[in-house]
């Protein structure tokens, strides 16, 4: 049973799938955050919307950089299937 | 608003015009998708197709549709070898072997699998990049000899599109992150933004080659980075890797636990760089190809307009993402040079 599991390429394409899911999960999530917070403070201070802009999308290039490594290690699974 | 209401009638009927096009198009795709139902369509081999770099160019199916690029080889018995590629097809389209070589998965290896070749061949990645750069030297010398002309005046032409551009990227990417000293990386921070730019637009074209999409091409635009920082370091760059100011001296002394991180630190920025850019224009291209796939995979006319749609939506996001990577990447990496040319300030206080 465990040597069948663990020749079965299938479950490790389908831990590809599951991965690039949690990676979707957290990004999002972090990106989410970031878009809040930046909402709140534009809202909150017009005026400065232009340097948290920029400030907001350098953070979430820096969580997307994360979840693009999680992707591709995704993938490099997946095409080993 | 007379005249208005007949130009809105008219942008209506010719989007209308469009879509029965795009359908019929649709339709005559799924109704041959449906002849040969044998050859069973795979989407995986249809999208790394797209996305991967070749010996032709590949614009579409039939007369005059591939266009055979130059291959350059060098081996230590051969010496430089050039023809064209357009050898290793026959007429029928179908990989045939040339003086020895043959095209395998994409890439040229010799028959004699003893021998050693460097392949040097105009791809069509390369090709591109040519036609890039081209258009780069005509639009940016044509801005330039504008500058030349009206001293102290209005920019005119193609000039007052990109004014904007460059004087955002000196004031709002060079002089904040960079500082004072942001003169000496404005060329190189300009040439990266507008050739990621260019080239990240061009890949969307239809038929065009997906230059920044090569993790080869962003690795080498983030090693150009990564040693322009680094010849750039002033001894307070230094000190902040290997003697990090305000951290407790056991996490430097016996164990070098911090100057470690800080090391790996240096190579994962452009690392980050690299594959930031790479996944991002490929993901990109994936998403519109795999749309276009919905509809070979469920032939039916059916699914047509909504994956067209889906498609021109994503193309207009990728437009976006296209200017926004070129902005990310010049803005870490003016990042990274204010980093490495900060002068020493606070650290008193700090530790």
């Amino acid at each position: 049973m465990l040597n069948f599991l663990l020749l079965d390429m299938g479950i490790a394409i389908m831990g590809a799938a599951i991965g690039a899911g949690l990676v979707a999960l957290g990004a999002g999530f972090g990106i989410g955050k970031i878009g809040s917070a930046a909402m709140e403070s534009i809202a909150r201070q017009p005026e400065a919307g232009g340097k948290i802009q920029t400030a907001m999308i350098i953070a979430s290039a820096l969580i997307e950089g994360v979840a693009l490594f999680g992707v591709v290690v995704c993938l490099l699974i997946s095409f080993k299937g | 608003m007379k005249t208005k209401l007949k130009r809105a009638h008219n942008i209506f009927k010719i989007t209308i015009l469009l879509s029965g096009l795009v359908f019929l198009f649709a339709g005559f795709n799924t109704v041959k998708g449906a002849e040969d139902s044998e050859e069973l369509f795979n989407p995986g081999e249809m999208i790394t197709h797209h996305i991967a770099d070749a010996h032709v160019w590949h614009l579409w199916d039939g007369a005059f549709g591939t266009i055979p690029l130059p291959v350059i080889l060098y081996s230590d018995d051969r010496g430089i070898e050039m023809f064209s590629s357009g050898n290793f097809y026959d007429s029928h389209h179908h990989l045939v072997e040339y003086n020895g070589y043959q095209i395998e998965h994409g890439h040229i290896v010799p028959l004699d699998s003893g021998r050693q070749i460097i392949d040097f061949s105009i791809t069509k990645n390369v090709a591109s990049m040519f036609i890039s750069v081209f258009l780069m030297f005509w639009i940016f010398l044509s801005v330039k000899r504008g500058y030349v002309r009206n001293v102290g005046k209005a920019p005119t032409g193609i000039q007052s599109f990109f004014e904007p551009i460059i004087i955002f990227i000196r004031d709002e990417v060079a002089k904040p992150n960079i500082g004072p000293k942001y003169e000496k990386f404005l060329p190189y921070l300009l040439s990266i933004f507008f050739f990621i730019w260019f080239n990240n637009m061009m890949g969307l074209l239809p038929g065009a080659a997906n230059v920044t999409g090569n993790i080869a091409i962003t690795a080498t635009l983030a090693v150009f980075t990564f040693l322009i920082t680094q010849f750039s370091g002033n001894k307070n760059y230094w000190k902040h890797i290997f003697n990090t100011p305000g951290v407790p001296w056991w996490l430097k002394v016996p164990l070098p636990i911090m100057p470690v991180v800080e090391l790996i630190g240096v190579f994962t920025k452009p690392f980050s760089l690299m594959i930031r850019l790479f996944a991002n224009i490929t993901a990109g291209h994936i998403i519109i190809l795999s749309l276009f796939s919905l509809i070979f995979i469920f032939q039916s006319i059916m699914v047509g307009p909504l994956s067209v749609a889906f498609a021109i939506f994503m193309n207009f996001l990728e437009l976006f993402v296209a200017l926004l990577q070129a902005f990310i990447f010049t803005i870490l990496s003016a990042m990274y040079f204010g980093t490495a040319v900060e002068d020493h300030h606070e650290e008193a206080e700090v530790s």
